[in-house]
């Protein structure tokens, strides 16, 4: 913590904010209940429902009652920074796979946990995360162990519920050699007038031939038309392959927050491992997004794939920064970036600021960028049609998004594409 | 169906008129041609009769079945039974053909208050008037006009005004970029919809096309205005002589 007191606000990224008091955030908020949960039935019924409006369900009966097995997905939900219940747990044991809350980690894998926490993203590496590892109170922890498919989605869900609230949790995810875990990360916050920050971290690890598919649908509260209240997103998210032939592959869609900060990046130390990023961000109103991702080419012939989607309306600024660099011994490296914005309207702006560092001359990165708007006459097309000018409107937008959207599973596609539309509402017409 | 009376257009914040006192009318069950030369304002008729917002009305009406349709907005102008097949049809990237097709169609169910569609049932009918039309499946699959060939584009015209059944369509040059088979699809594409119940207007500057789909009437456009009106034997005329003679009368 005094760590951090002693740290400068970073200041370069394209957004802008007040000056955050942090003496104004309760940097721990519990649901207000004695003691962690045992079971559901000890769950604050308010939260179960809260949980059950966003359509996720946390008892297990319900689960399987409704969907089918191959459909199923284990639910850890981290409420104001505590995860109050995580499903399907004893049935995941049997595979080998760890998966629970940080805390529960902490007492029953100590070991594990110490050994990998923090190796990724070290306490020191920059403002917010500092500042999490100070303060961080619980998150998610998955181990896969060697040779282990995954049998099912793993899922948390966070919510920010109390005023004031800062959410700092801490996720960490390892896959051991040859395994394979899709993991997703679904984010909500309801409707305040004050900001409130989320500044979690998310490690990850993969080990030789292992795959982490890392998912994210954000819908963090955006502030009023007038930008007032909503969250600031200031994540630190990074995957280490350490692993030969290993790879990690982070999917996000970002409709929400006040103002997003976040470059999940993936470190390619094994030789041969890959990296991927697919990114849809929508600002509208007065969001402020600056997002992209960092692809650090260390080992010998690793290849990384970034394909950026922002869509922009409103008032919005909408800026794609990425960094994708080579270090001398990354011998025939490869990066293929494709960044492509959308524009809705003439208040709104769109960047890209891709950095590229090639310490090796085998290393072949490709850069494509195009800045388009939606154009009248197709709107007037698809209008004549019998759309009206929001349904053609959402039905651009989800043409221009699809190659992202096709990276995400099924169920979580169908949510965000119906995410990214009531997001752009009130944007035409 | 269709009637225009004394319609006045400008492109929309500049001066420049384009359609000066027009007055025109199709009837129920009438197949109407128009011909004219280039520039002289057949798409833009097309246009403000769909709605697009580029054009300003300064003055006269347009009514579809009695009603004024120039304050509906254009997507509501397509659930009351319009349809203007492009002279450029817009391709929309990463939209397959299908999924478009399908949210046209339950657009226009919505708003005229009838369920969706079951997909099984949007599919049968899909593939019924693809096949009608000749249009391969693989190509369904494809977002909408993107690297369709300008014939293929005007085939998925006639494809979207089948499934659409509107009562009164607009075909602006559907004919242009067309071999002789597509021409013929086209063409039995309209006859197969030609009944008391529906009209068309038919935008072109070929008489060949009129071979296959025999007009009721044969309107000539110069200048923003209808110059002459007649039978089927105006276009044979046209095609012999140009027009010379109607561009000064205009
Ligand atoms: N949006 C616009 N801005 C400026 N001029 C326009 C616009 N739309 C049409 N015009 C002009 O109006 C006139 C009529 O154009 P229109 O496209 O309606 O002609 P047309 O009869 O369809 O011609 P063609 O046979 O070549 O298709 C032309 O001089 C054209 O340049
Ligand atoms: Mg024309």
């Amino acid at each position: 913590m005094s760590r951090w007191r002693s740290l400068p606000e970073p200041t370069w990224a394209r957004v802008s904010y007040p000056q955050i008091d942090f003496q104004d955030i309760y940097y721990y908020a519990a649901p207000k209940m004695n003691g962690a949960p045992k079971s559901l039935d000890e769950v604050d019924p308010a939260i179960l429902d809260a949980y059950k409006k966003l359509g996720i369900p946390l008892r297990e009966q319900e689960i399987l009652a409704g969907v089918e097995p191959q459909n199923r997905v284990a639910v850890d939900a981290v409420f104001d920074s505590v995860s109050v219940v995580t499903t399907f747990r004893a049935e995941l044991a049997k595979a080998g796979v760890i998966f629970c809350s940080i805390s529960d980690a902490l007492q029953e894998h100590p070991e594990l946990v110490r050994k990998y926490i923090g190796s990724v993203v070290p306490v020191t590496d920059n403002y917010y995360a500092t500042l999490n590892s100070a303060v961080f109170t619980d998150g998610s922890f998955v181990y896969i162990p060697k040779g282990v498919r995954c049998p099912m989605e793993l899922s948390t869900y966070f919510r920010i519920n109390e005023k004031n609230t800062g959410q700092f949790e801490r996720t960490l995810i390892i896959a051991e050699e040859g395994s394979y875990v899709s993991y997703l990360e679904g984010c909500t916050a309801p409707q305040r007038d004050e900001n409130q920050l989320h500044a979690a971290v998310v490690e990850l690890v993969t080990m030789d031939d292992a795959e982490i598919k890392y998912s994210t649908v954000q819908n963090w509260y955006p502030g009023d038309a007038n930008g007032r209240g909503g969250i600031y997103n200031f994540v630190t998210k990074r995957g280490d392959c350490r692993g030969k032939n290993s790879k990690i592959s982070w999917t996000q869609v970002e409709t929400g927050s006040a103002i997003t900060w976040k470059y999940p990046s993936v470190i390619l130390r094994g030789e041969g491992s890959r990296g991927e990023f697919y990114s849809i961000a929508v600002s509208n109103g007065m969001q402020q997004v600056d997002s992209g991702t960092k692809m650090i080419h260390l080992g010998k012939n690793t290849t990384s794939r970034i394909i950026s989607k922002g869509i922009s309306a409103g008032r919005s600024q909408n800026t794609y920064r990425g960094l994708v660099s080579a270090h001398r011994k990354a011998t025939n490296a490869r990066n293929f970036t494709n960044c492509d914005s959308l524009l809705i309207g003439n208040q709104c702006g769109a960047h890209t600021v891709p950095y590229i560092e090639s310490k090796t001359s085998t290393a072949t990165f490709e850069h494509e960028a195009t800045t388009s708007k939606i154009s009248e006459d197709q709107l007037f097309y698809c209008m004549q049609r019998g759309l009206t000018a929001e349904e053609s409107t959402a039905l651009i937008v989800n043409g221009f998004v699809k190659d992202v959207l096709q990276q995400l599973p099924m169920e979580f596609a169908v949510e965000a594409q119906k995410l990214i539309s009531i997001s752009l509402e009130g944007s035409v017409g | 169906m269709l009637e225009i009376n004394n319609l006045h257009v400008k492109i929309a914040g500049e001066d420049k008129v384009i359609l000066r006192s027009l007055t025109l009318k199709v009837a129920k069950g009438e197949v109407a041609a128009i011909m004219g030369p280039n520039g002289s304002g057949k798409s833009t008729l097309s246009y403000v009769i769909a709605g697009k917002p580029d054009y300003e009305v300064m003055d006269g009406e347009v009514l579809l079945d009695g009603v004024n349709i120039l304050e509906m907005a254009p997507d509501e102008r397509a659930a009351a039974g319009l349809f203007l097949a492009f002279q450029y049809p817009m391709e929309i990237p990463g939209v397959a053909t299908m999924t478009f097709l399908k949210a046209a169609m339950n657009a226009q169910r919505k708003q005229r208050g009838q369920a969706e569609l079951t997909t099984p049932e949007f599919i049968k009918r899909v593939n019924a008037a693809a096949d009608l039309l000749g249009i391969p499946k693989d190509m369904l699959r494809r977002p909408l006009n993107v690297g369709f060939s300008g014939g293929e584009k005007k085939r998925m015209e006639i494809l979207q005004m089948t499934l659409l059944e509107p009562k009164m369509s607009v075909m602006d040059e559907t004919d242009s970029g067309l071999d002789i088979d597509a021409l013929k699809i086209v063409a039995e594409g309209v006859n197969a919809r030609r009944d008391p119940e529906h009209a068309f207007l038919v935008i072109t500057h070929y008489q060949r096309l009129l071979d296959y789909i025999k007009p009721d009437t044969v309107h000539v456009m110069s200048r923003g205005r209808i110059v002459k009106t007649g039978g089927p034997e105006l276009a044979l005329e046209l095609e012999a002589n140009g027009y010379r003679d109607y561009q000064s009368a205009a």
